[in-house]
């Protein structure tokens, strides 16, 4: 416990510092960001420390978060929906229809080539009748205006009621693939959500129609207490209580929005985490662990083995896709292009076992320890390389060297995950 | 006839050849997969990346020769650079298997360990891959472009359109078969091409009747590095080498190996072509060569094109998905567990 709490400090000790050596905007920007990172690093733990399984495609539902704060909150775009979103949603339908009628008729009618001739049929058809219905219309929503809109455009409500529609896609996502991958061999979930992490970017990046794709969809609105900071920095009191601060109140009103983020997100986090101790404590967090420490002891005590290996993966998947809305929620933007599988897969990955898998607490302080390393290389690493190439004679070989800086984080992260699973595979606060 | 036969020719040139190339390339990549399955029982996530660094010391040792003056004429430069991609990435692999992997294997430690495990492996490349070359596109194909011009097949033939075979396409094809022809000899009649074999069937049995398992997993790391290194540098002639798309062609690999049966070797071929002439099938706009094909009345207007290029992982994803359904050994019945 004592360690535990000594762990906890430490950290803050480095956020205090990068505050007072760096400044406080960089210090809680990183925590935001840790902070985000621990939801879903709760996520992954949630699947592998408490399941054993195997998920590679966060990015995939961190996205699909994101995709839900622009239908939810993104402000509405009334010429875009009414050339083609109507035409989309029934596409999209039929779509959904065909898949439907094709798994009724392979429950429903006896084995044989007939039912493989049926399923065909209706797949093919139902692709086609699906792409008929759906380009005219995609077409339609992305020749509105392309500059500035191009897109069926949100509903226009708060961005705190995106965040669990984020989480709900998340799930349905996970249900389908969790549905098909799991009950058969380990590794096939792996490499499973790994494509479909990639299928998910790659819809954002080319669907213009959804959000505006890498032409990027700006100002999304800020959820419900965070203000703007021109906002404040109009208002009289605001000035007057940061001038009894001795404060500017520029920096001033950008340290209290993210101040406001960061207890936003926190409550989020102690949430999370008060419902998950919860779970992971009751007979049901016991049996999960039973199954994931021996699978064939715990379906021969009549545990549904594949039923619950489902459930858990909806859950987690679904507090990944949560914790992805808030990030696009405080960002403010959709950037697909910014969705890569090292920084939202694989970190979060490190995080959660170099913090100690199967510890929520572990998870946190892996997010946050990972997090502050991860963004303070990308300030700090730079210079430090300038530092170490110094003494060199300008050349080919120190522009190389000080360009590949960050690239060193990559290899950085792999040699201590390495480490971590060779010589502390419990983590720094291990599982009880 | 003449329509027809510009049809076939169309279909050659933009779906067949280039299928072909893609689908050799493929098969090597899953080769080395399924080999590493077969023995060592565990998914390599590495193996993109170990396909990156064999490829970046080829270009390397290319650009080395290259400075030199060595070429081989109408030969890519690349393929005498390729013994030394090879050795070098061997020689990494040991080592890796060295200093992590085998730790682990001596613990007898669950498969999803060693996948975690592969995956900071594959991170450790990665960077390395990307601090010595850079993460910019290299192409370093040099030599004679193509073995038939599309020009020169009009000439000659008279038809319409024109079939280009790439020198790299026809390399990469016979490598192909080269190194398949030589990997079967191998496991089917060399000693230790069959204690490869039975560890793999049953590794307690082989333990039993004296097989030493560190030569075995040896051979298979040297061999997987080999693979690897050759489907990375077709793959990098053919098109070019950029370490992102070698990480992004794990998926496919996967799916040919899984398509295939994790653990068969038949099973990898197969499988990389099915993903390979499955992609170009799909994301190929059937436009031109349905013109010439259809009736005048019936030609599309259409592109024809059943999938955009940019979802080419999709394809993939759906063969993957769709064998996990029905058939989760695979075509050729790979190991289940």
């Amino acid at each position: 416990m004592t360690r535990n709490v000594a762990l906890f400090a430490g950290l803050a000790v480095l956020f205090i510092l990068t505050g007072q050596f760096q400044s406080w905007n960089l210090s809680l920007s990183i925590l935001n960001m840790g902070l985000l990172s621990a939801v879903m690093a709760m996520g992954v733990n949630m699947q592998w420390g408490y399941a054993g399984l195997f998920n590679t495609g966060i990015m995939g539902f961190s996205a699909l978060g994101g995709v839900a704060v622009v239908l939810v909150s993104a402000k509405a775009v009334p010429a875009g929906w009414a050339a083609g979103g109507p035409g989309i949603v029934l596409a999209l339908a039929v779509g959904a229809a065909a898949i439907g009628l094709a798994i009724v008729l392979h429950l429903r009618m006896a084995p044989g080539r007939t039912r493989s001739l049926a399923m065909l049929a209706v797949l093919i058809g139902g692709f086609f009748l699906y792409r008929a219905l759906f380009d005219p219309a995609a077409l339609a929503v992305e020749s509105n205006s392309p500059e500035n809109a191009g897109n069926i455009g949100g509903l226009g409500l708060p961005s705190l009621l995106a965040w669990p529609v984020g989480g709900a896609l998340a799930a349905l996502a996970a249900w389908a693939i969790g549905k098909i991958a799991l009950g058969l061999r380990s590794d096939y979930l792996a490499i499973a959500t790994l494509g479909i992490a990639e299928i998910i970017v790659a819809v954002l990046r080319n669907e213009d129609w959804i959000a505006r794709g890498v032409k990027n969809l700006t100002g999304l609105p800020r959820p419900f207490p965070v203000p703007y900071e021109v906002d404040l920095q109009q208002a009289p009191a605001f000035l007057s209580w940061a001038a009894g601060w001795g404060m500017d109140p520029v920096t001033a009103s950008s340290i209290v929005v993210k101040l406001i983020y960061a207890a936003l997100f926190a409550s989020v986090l102690g949430v999370v985490i008060w419902l998950s101790e919860r779970a992971l404590n009751s007979p049901w967090g016991r049996m999960m662990r039973a199954i994931r420490d021996n699978e064939v002891s715990a379906a021969a005590m009549g545990k549904n083995v594949t039923r619950r290996h489902l459930q858990i993966f909806i859950l987690g998947s679904a507090v990944v896709g949560l914790a992805g809305a808030m990030m696009t929620s405080m960002e403010g933007q959709l950037t697909p292009g910014t969705y890569n599988p090292l920084r939202f897969t694989f970190l979060i990955w490190v995080m959660v076992i170099v913090g100690g898998s199967g510890n929520n607490w572990g998870s946190i302080l892996g997010a946050l320890l990972i997090g502050w390393l991860w963004l303070i290389v990308e300030t700090v690493g730079p210079g430090i390389m300038g530092a170490v190439t110094a003494g060199m004679a300008d050349g080919p070989l120190k522009a190389h060297l000080v360009d590949s800086a960050q690239h060193m984080r990559l290899l950085t992260l792999g040699v201590i995950l390495l480490l971590v699973l060779r010589f502390s595979p419990r983590g720094l606060i291990p599982e009880k | 006839m003449m329509d027809f036969l510009n049809g076939l020719i169309t279909f050659l040139n933009f779906v067949f050849v280039p299928g072909l190339a893609y689908g050799s390339q493929l098969a090597l990549g899953a080769l080395g997969v399924t080999l590493i399955y077969g023995i060592l029982r565990f998914s390599n996530f590495a193996h993109g990346d170990t396909m990156a660094f064999g490829t970046m010391v080829t270009i390397l040792f290319t650009w080395w020769f290259q400075s030199m003056g060595i070429t081989l004429g109408v030969l890519p430069t690349a393929l005498l650079a390729l013994p030394f991609g090879i050795a070098a990435t061997a020689a990494f692999v040991l080592a890796t298997d060295k200093v992590i992997y085998q730790f682990y294997r001596r613990k007898k430690a669950a498969p999803t360990i060693l996948v975690i495990v592969s995956l900071g492996v594959m991170f450790v490349t990665n960077g390395i891959v990307r601090l010595i070359i850079g993460v910019d596109d290299q192409n370093f194909a040099d030599g004679g472009r193509f073995v038939i011009s599309a020009g020169d097949f009009k000439t000659m033939t008279g038809l319409a359109e024109g079939l280009a075979i790439k020198s790299t396409q026809a390399i990469t094809v016979i490598t192909a078969l080269l190194v398949v022809a030589f990997l079967f000899w191998f496991l089917q009649k060399t000693r230790t091409g069959k204690s490869m074999r039975a560890f793999s069937d049953n590794e307690d049995l082989a333990l039993l009747s004296g097989i030493n398992p560190d030569r075995v997993v040896q051979v298979t790391w040297i061999l997987a590095a080999a693979l690897a290194t050759i489907a990375g540098v077709l793959y990098g002639l053919d098109k070019s080498f950029k370490p992102y798309t070698y990480y992004l062609l794990l998926l496919p690999i996967f799916a040919s190996a899984i398509v295939g049966g994790l653990g068969s070797p038949i099973g990898a071929i197969a499988g990389g072509y099915v993903i390979a002439f499955s992609e170009v099938t799909v994301t190929y706009a059937w436009k031109k060569v349905l013109g010439y094909w259809l009736p005048e009345n019936l030609a599309p207007d259409s592109l024809v094109q059943l999938l955009s290029t940019d979802y080419k992982f999709a394809v993939s994803f759906t063969i993957l998905i769709i064998v996990l359904l029905f058939l989760p050994t695979g075509l050729f019945k790979g190991k289940s567990v």
